[in-house]
């Protein structure tokens, strides 16, 4: 780890400057995270067949755009995004409601917003901003005031209202996020044990409802498949069932890079996207995938590390909330591709094709960024309102 | 203060928790890919090989059917074929229409072609056209660039060359029936064809040769990518026939259009040199196909085109039967070549009156060797009532009348020799006297083919060997190792007394040479060639009490199912023996003039096909005219 743990014990430091901000970046870490996007990059390069069009070299450009946008985020005084979260969320929100409405069909969904040529994706912008928001909203809260239930109603309405919304799109995928995000911040910013046993209870009993009026039915079906793929091999359960045999066809070294044959034969389904994961199995075997999930770890604990370092609590649960959000990610993607979990629409974190999502990402990795360069920052009740 | 510090405490704990859960999880995953990768590879090889892998059947080039020496007689013919790819064109439609302005697509093709290419995937070839001529050919592909989706593709087919004229020996090819498969995925092939009659037939499984296999690499879609392996199958053995096509082809068109047969075989080793049968078929149609109305006129015509007389017809021998009469009383001291009968036109016995083909005035007094030469009806009645009904069909059946001789064709018909025992069991009633009289000059029941009769006349003209007939020489595989045959058995001795056998043969060589013979005027004149032979002409209705009385009436006076079946046998040159040929016309009349003729001209050209070739070039001989 060159995380330097020891540095800056300094009780409240002075304002920074821009110059020690940049200074206080963390270069390893901003290269581990290039490198697993460059491992996407690689991916996508052999799923064109050995071209870097029309993938790997859009998704190059998107890398680097981001990883600037990360080191942006970083550099920017962490009391702007305090500031600023609630607007960010209430934009995201807005917006979303304006899909609900007036959104773009794509793929048999409602998730694009055209705005002067420019595609933009509310629910993706959620997923951060609802961090933002409930890290706002936690930051100054005593633990005895987590154990009032009416002062969870408030960060309750905020994480139920976009779920929704993203949920009717439909998008089980970022509905999931967005409430696993949600559950995550309230648990880290203390909510009681008892609250979340009352709230699976009440899920449970929400499940009929939401199954018979919300769900559609290509969402129930892939549910149904879930549960025994290959029952109907050439229907739903197909894409698990292609992805299962590419993936154990791969064996313990794999085909070779650009060798897979369930991949490029187009057995596969969604190879650049959804299933990249199966691909990089596929041609790199067992070592490669693990090698993968090494790196992701990596990542986490890095994030694990910061949330813990940081002395202020709108970083740590900022911090903590991404890293959370990041895992669920990559997990129910791995976990979807090997017919663990049902198939929902998540791509693999950094490496799958989509510009939306490594934006959102690297922003995303731009605040974690962010949170480590002030750890040091202490942040009282007032420091919303404040100049930064 | 403490507070924070609480705070600090209550999140470390439970982002712990949370990482702690995260590696638990992922770890969860490695073991997933664990199982997948490591236990499970296999299996999912196995499936992923299944998923991108096809195989293919390659179907064997058929083997070729050569003459005995080498000429070809069923060979395989390139075949075009236009193909249209739907995916290579834009506007399927359009393509359509041009070429039609090159082969004619009736509005019933083009409504199908559109049909299918709906079905199918688009980048499925289908077959538009096959068996295009090659100007047809030439034509598209210099139109190609007008064309779009359109190519040229080339099969193989069977084709005869000399299509009706070898169809009896050879048979046909076509596709594979239903009912015909074995389970061979070689037979499920599309557009696989089998030998169904002759020797196509028979040879089928060694002409067929072995398919080869191809694997392909194809996409989710069906489409393919690329060739992995191709295990190169083994085109069908050549099978090189004891027929001489040049031979063939001149039997077959002497035989003109005439319901008939004609067997040529070498008397000493049982070669089958021509085996004709009209009227023929064109077996390259069976190849491309009959419509239904090809098949309803072959399968229903009267004079039946799709049966090999030869071996299938089956035919009172009529008078060629006397010999085997002779030699039965001969052998068994019955008779004396200078025992006399004398033959007054008719003879009683009971009710019945029995004639002799010349009823008016007789043959008078006539020897063996006259009764032969005359054919006297009278005197072989009277030899057949000597010797027994019995006795004779065991003499006929050493001579391979009635007896299955196994030649390499489908469907060869047994005959039949009547016994007395015979009689009982399928008549149920006892044989008579007046039965074996009949028997005596070859009516009544038996029943004998032109193959037999053919064998029949070898084994008298080469000294009493018991000579069996065969079709194949060889049968050489593709690399040219020869199929191991059955053994050519030594022909063994039928036992007979040369000097009866000499009587007989004496007998024969009066027919036709001796004024008086009853096939004097089909006689081959020189003498260099000349053949002996025996004519029989057997009829086919009762004459009636009536009829016989005031006039019997000409066979060219009835209708054509009505006449007598005109029959000869002989063998050429008479001096030393070596060619022996049988002729039956069905419903010709008299075999001295419609089958004696057929049969001289038959072996006047084998004996000319035999000389040297500067001989064949010095002597162009023509068959010679009766005058």
């Amino acid at each position: 780890m060159s995380l330097q743990l020891s540095s800056h014990r300094s009780s409240n430091p002075p304002e920074m400057t821009l110059r020690q901000r940049i200074w206080q970046i963390n270069w390893t870490f901003t290269l581990l995270i290039a490198l697993v996007g460059s491992i996407g990059v690689g991916m996508l390069y052999s799923a064109a067949g050995g071209n870097i069009d029309p993938w790997a070299d859009r998704q190059l450009a998107r890398l680097s755009f981001g990883l600037i946008i990360m080191l942006t985020v970083a550099v920017t005084d962490i009391r702007v995004w305090l500031r600023y979260a609630y607007v960010l969320y209430g934009i995201a929100l807005f917006l979303l409601i304006v899909v609900e409405i007036a959104g773009d069909i794509g793929m048999g969904a409602r998730r694009w917003l055209v705005v002067g040529g420019l595609s933009i994706q509310p629910s993706e912008m959620m997923k951060i901003t609802i961090l933002l928001a409930l890290a706002r909203y936690f930051y100054s809260s005593r633990l005895e005031d987590m154990g009032r239930i009416t002062h969870l109603l408030v960060p309750g309405v905020m994480i139920l209202a976009p779920a929704l919304l993203v949920l009717r799109q439909p998008d089980l995928g970022t509905a999931t996020i967005l409430l696993v995000s949600g559950v995550t911040m309230l648990f880290l910013a203390g909510a009681r044990a008892w609250m979340f046993i009352v709230g699976a209870l009440g899920v449970i009993v929400a499940v009929v409802p939401i199954w018979r009026y919300v769900l559609h039915d290509y969402q129930k079906a892939r549910l149904v498949t879930f549960m025994n793929p290959e029952h109907d091999p050439l229907g739903t359960g197909y894409h698990i069932m292609q992805s299962k045999i590419a993936l154990g066809s791969g064996g313990i070294f794999g085909k070779g890079f650009l060798e897979g044959s369930q991949s490029h034969l187009s057995f596969l389904p969604e190879k650049h996207t959804d299933f990249i994961f199966t691909m990089l199995a596929e041609e790199f075997g067992l070592v490669g995938g693990l090698i993968l999930l090494g790196v992701y770890l990596l990542i986490l604990l890095f994030g694990f590390i910061i949330a813990l370092r940081c002395r202020n609590q709108f970083g740590r649960l900022l911090a903590m909330g991404f890293v959370m959000s990041f895992f669920f990610m990559a997990f129910v993607n791995i976990a979807m591709v090997m017919g663990v979990v049902p198939v929902v629409g998540m791509p693999l974190p950094l490496i799958s094709y989509g510009g939306t999502s490594m934006l959102t990402l690297l922003f995303g990795f731009g605040l974690l960024m962010c949170v480590y360069v002030h750890r040091d920052v202490r942040l009282g009740p007032g420091a919303a309102d404040a100049n930064p | 203060m403490q507070r924070d510090t609480d705070q600090y405490y209550s999140f470390t704990r439970r982002s712990a928790l949370l990482f702690g859960g995260q590696i638990v999880l992922l770890s969860g995953l490695a073991a997933r890919m664990y199982y997948l990768q490591v236990i499970e590879a296999d299996r999912y090889r196995m499936l992923a090989e299944d998923n991108r892998i096809n195989f293919k059947l390659l179907a064997p080039r058929r083997g070729r059917i050569v003459d005995r020496f080498g000429r070809p007689m069923a060979i395989n013919q390139q075949n075009y074929r236009v193909l249209l790819t739907p995916e290579n064109t834009k506007d399927v439609e359009k393509t359509l229409d041009t070429l039609a302005t090159i082969i004619p697509i009736n509005d019933k093709e083009r409504q199908k072609i559109l049909r299918d290419i709906k079905r199918r995937r688009r980048f499925l070839p289908m077959i538009v056209r096959e068996n295009l001529e090659w100007e047809k050919v030439a034509r598209i592909e210099v139109n190609a660039p007008s064309l779009p989706g359109i190519s040229i593709d080339v099969g193989e087919s069977r084709y005869y060359p000399d299509g009706i004229l070898t169809a009896p020996v050879l048979g046909y090819v076509s596709g594979v029936a239903e009912t015909e498969q074995t389970g061979d995925p070689l037979l499920e092939l599309p557009g696989f064809r089998i030998g169904k009659s002759g020797i196509e037939k028979t040879l089928d499984v060694p002409l067929r040769g072995r398919g080869g296999t191809s694997q392909v690499e194809v996409n989710a879609f069906g489409r393919e990518i690329r060739e992995l392996e191709r295990v190169e199958g083994q085109p069908g053995a050549e099978a090189r026939l004891t027929i001489d096509l040049e031979l063939q082809k001149f039997v077959a068109e002497r035989m003109g259009e005439d319901s008939s047969s004609a067997v040529v075989i070498d008397i000493h080793s049982g070669d089958i040199l021509a085996m004709g049968s009209t009227p023929s078929f064109d077996p390259n149609a069976f190849n491309r196909g009959l419509t239904a109305e090809e098949w309803r006129t072959l399968s229903t015509n009267p004079r039946t085109p799709l049966n090999n007389k030869a071996i299938a017809g089956m035919y009172a021998p009529g008078s060629t039967f006397k010999m085997v009469v002779a030699l039965a009383a001969l052998e068994r001291g019955l008779i004396t070549p200078a025992t006399r009968i004398s033959c007054g036109g008719k003879v009683s016995l009971g009710d019945a009156t029995f004639h002799c083909w010349k009823s008016k005035g007789g043959h008078g007094n006539l020897d063996l060797l006259g009764g032969i030469m005359n054919s006297c009806d009278l005197y072989f009645y009277e030899v057949a009532r000597r010797v027994g009904i019995d006795r004779i069909s065991q003499m006929a059946e050493r001579f391979g009348l009635g007896m299955m001789l196994d030649i390499e064709l489908p469907g060869e018909k047994k005959g039949l020799m009547p016994t007395r025992a015979w009689k009982k069991s399928h008549k149920g009633a006892a044989w008579t006297q007046g039965e074996t009289m009949i028997s005596g000059i070859g009516q009544g029941y038996m029943l004998v083919t032109p193959l037999q009769l053919a064998v029949m006349t070898a084994r008298l003209s080469n000294g009493g060997r018991a000579v069996k007939p065969r079709l194949t020489n060889a049968v050489v595989a593709f690399d040219g190792t020869e199929l191991p045959a059955p053994p050519q058995p030594e022909f063994e001795d039928l036992g007979i007394s040369p000097s009866h056998l000499e009587v007989v043969l004496k007998g024969m060589a009066g027919v036709t040479n001796l004024p008086g013979g009853t096939a004097f005027k089909a006689r081959i004149k020189d003498p260099a060639f000349a053949m002996a032979g025996k004519t029989g002409s057997v009829q086919v209705r009762r004459i009636s009490k009536l009829e016989r009385e005031t006039r019997v009436l000409k066979n060219e006076e009835l209708p054509w199912h009505e006449r007598d079946h005109a029959l000869f046998v002989g063998f050429a040159p008479v001096h030393e023996p070596r060619y022996a040929c049988a002729v039956v016309v069905e419903h010709g009349g008299g075999g001295s003039t419609t089958a004696a003729p057929i049969a001289r001209d038959i072996l006047i050209e084998v004996q000319r096909r035999d000389q040297s070739p500067s001989t064949e070039l010095n002597v162009p001989r023509r068959p010679e005219g009766e005058g």
